[in-house]
């Protein structure tokens, strides 16, 4: 995905340790990503694996398809659990662009980077104290930077180094063919 | 170099490697089921060509298992994806669920969840029924589109778990790149007391470094205490190197571990050659801790995570209501027999579910003779609802008339599965406990958490 410069809207906030069974419960893996109504649906369901009275607010509302929150703030160890790359897809198919976790597990790390799908930034410290959902906040992804709106405060992110490209080519097989690791599509 | 290193090195063509280097690594396997699949074939047709082939015929296995006894028609149909493709390519290591090449795959719900309904090459869970069906290989590198392929490492193999964009890149090249771990060294000294299993030294180990305590990093099993280990046992551990968020888990190969690969290496014509990887000169480790196996007692990972450790025997208060025995880590045949040693004779008090990983297990059971019963008899007695459909099932949930779901909100579900974060046997407001079989089995008796010494 082409990453802006800015990205400014309401975030969704989560806590530690948000496993892949909550971004995408197991019932909705019949759904082949490469399927383009498919991969729609994928989004309609992300996130509803999140218990109730801990995340009252759902990240995709009721009978929509896609989530007013294109940033995603989560705390430490975002992605953990199983390897099932319909989590960033779905995510990213609900229309979210980027999360902002104090960690990621491996494997969902890879799979948003490998997919194109989300860019995942790494804060300094857990912001999921810092904002609640509905907040707005102002990704800049030149300074790699987040804004809270309501008072101004910034907060550095580490920087995305040689993940950026990929995702900004849309994943590893179009950054591979650009950069001429492997041969163009025929 | 670490047992880890040596491999990637190897397989990478180099003669050294370190940790956070990023190296092009060839594979030997790659592995894929009916849930990750079918994306993973999509991938690959999408990047490669409609008419491409796979890397190497001979290098790729499919094992459906995730949603196979469902009436589900998306789960049927993703079978059927699979077979398709199989069909395409020529592939020789489909272990479809049904025998017919042309056929189509739907679970008849009249003949009940209970009885068999597979042909004879349906292999059951896939990190169960790779070693069994001769697919492990000591010193090799195996990818696989499903978390728990690091259970491999048990052989002294890289295992680790991929997505399918990485998978589908695997199928075109048989590359993919990879940032060499560190390694953590996790040595084990003493024998597990009566009471204790695999299962309790990896939950210990797990609540020890924290539920992302190896995230990055490779999970080295060292030390006396785990050459004592048996291969089952090792399964277990090496399976649940992720949810410490390692990238996997190893154990060195050794003579039992030869002995077993060969055995079934032969008993299933695959290739019979490998290279075990020794560790060469010094070793790195990041972390280097010593565990003494006669001092654990029966663990449980608690609600919502499995780094959530306590001892089953302070757990009395948390009342049950239900038990489950299956899974990749759970559903082997010793897990059964560990089960069975401990309700033979009795009658459990609460809905106690068994799966089998594989129908080999399922044939095990019903072969093995406890006191002049079969295990499987002694569990059914038991009041165990034991199914023959060996798969992943309720393990994580999966469609809602999956054998064994929890699809109720506010159930305590017991379970000697791998994971419990919210919702992954069903519903998000139940709550899963991960155990050993024998801690299963003795709380599946009281309708309580409970420590299985007071049975044993």
């Amino acid at each position: 995905m082409a990453s802006p410069t800015r990205l400014t809207g309401p975030v969704y906030v989560v806590n530690d340790n948000i496993d892949t069974d909550q971004i995408i419960p197991a019932e909705y893996l019949t759904l082949v990503p490469t399927n383009p109504d498919e991969y729609e649906k994928l989004g309609s369901y992300a996130m509803c694996g999140l218990p109730n009275a801990l995340y009252p607010t759902r990240f995709v509302p009721a009978d929509e398809m896609k989530t007013p929150y294109p940033i995603v703030i989560a705390g430490r160890n975002f992605g953990c659990g199983s390897s099932r790359e319909h989590a960033p897809i779905a995510l990213g198919a609900a229309g979210a662009q980027a999360v902002v976790a104090a960690t990621y597990a491996r494997i969902f790390f890879r799979n948003c980077v490998a997919t194109g799908e989300l860019f995942p930034f790494e804060s300094a410290t857990p912001l999921n104290e810092e904002f609640q959902t509905g907040d707005e906040a102002t990704l800049d992804f030149e300074h790699e930077t987040l804004t809270r709106s309501r008072d101004g405060r910034v907060f550095h992110l580490k920087p995305l180094g040689e993940v950026r490209p990929v995702v900004e080519a849309g994943g590893i097989f179009n950054y591979a063919r650009q950069s001429g690791m492997i041969a163009a599509q025929a | 170099m670490t047992l880890t290193e040596t491999i990637l090195a190897r397989a990478s063509g180099r003669r050294h490697v370190a940790p956070g280097e990023n190296v092009w690594v060839q594979a030997d396997l790659l592995l894929t089921h009916d849930v990750c699949g079918p994306g993973t074939i999509g991938v690959f047709h999408r990047e490669f060509g409609r008419d491409a082939k796979v890397w190497d015929r001979q290098k790729i296995v499919i094992i459906p298992d995730h949603y196979i006894f469902t009436a589900d028609s998306l789960s049927n149909r993703n079978v059927d994806i699979l077979r398709d493709f199989v069909r395409e390519q020529g592939l020789p290591y489909f272990y479809d669920v049904i025998d017919d090449p042309q056929g189509h795959w739907k679970f008849d719900a009249s003949r009940g969840q209970l009885k068999r309904q597979y042909g004879g090459r349906f292999a059951g869970v896939c990190h169960t029924a790779m070693p069994e069906k001769g697919h492990v290989r000591p010193g090799e590198v195996l990818f696989g589109t499903d978390s728990h392929t690091c259970m491999a490492g048990a052989f002294g193999e890289f295992a680790t778990g991929i997505g399918n964009t990485d998978a589908g890149f695997v199928m075109g090249t048989g590359k993919l790149l990879l940032k060499v771990p560190e390694t953590m060294r996790f040595y084990l000294e003493g024998e597990l007391p009566r009471g204790v299993m695999a299962k309790d030294v990896i939950l210990h180990v797990i609540g020890a470094i924290g539920f992302d305590g190896a995230t990055y990093r490779a999970m080295q099993w060292d030390g006396p205490g785990a050459s004592a280990l048996s291969i089952d046992d090792r399964m277990t551990i090496a399976n649940m190197a992720i949810e410490a968020g390692g990238k996997n888990g190893i154990f060195a190969a050794d003579q039992k571990t030869f002995d077993f690969v060969d055995a079934r290496c032969r008993a299933n014509g695959t290739k019979a050659d490998y290279q075990p990887a020794v560790a060469e000169g010094e070793q790195k480790f990041v972390y280097d801790e010593k565990f003494d196996l006669s001092k654990l007692e029966p663990t449980v990972a608690m609600h919502p995570d499995p780094g959530n450790r306590a001892l089953a025997k302070t757990l009395g208060h948390i009342h049950l209501d239900r038990a489950y025995i299956g899974s990749c880590t759970g559903g082997k045949t010793s897990d059964f027999l560990a089960f069975a040693e401990v309700v033979k004779g009795r009658r459990v008090a609460i809905d106690t579910f068994g799966v089998p990983a594989t129908p080999q297990v399922v044939d095990d059971l019903h072969k093995a003779q406890l006191g002049g019963q079969s295990a499987w008899s002694v569990l059914e007695s038991a009041g165990v609802q034991m199914t023959e459909n060996a798969s992943c099932a309720a393990c994580l949930g999966g469609p809602a008339d999956t054998f064994g779901r929890v699809n109720k909100p506010g159930l305590n579900c017991i379970s000697a599965t791998n994971r419990n974060f919210p919702g992954r046997m069903g519903n998000k407001e139940s709550k899963v406990f991960l155990a050993s079989p024998y801690t299963v089995a003795a709380s599946a008796l009281t309708g309580r958490i409970t420590d299985p010494r007071e049975f044993l």
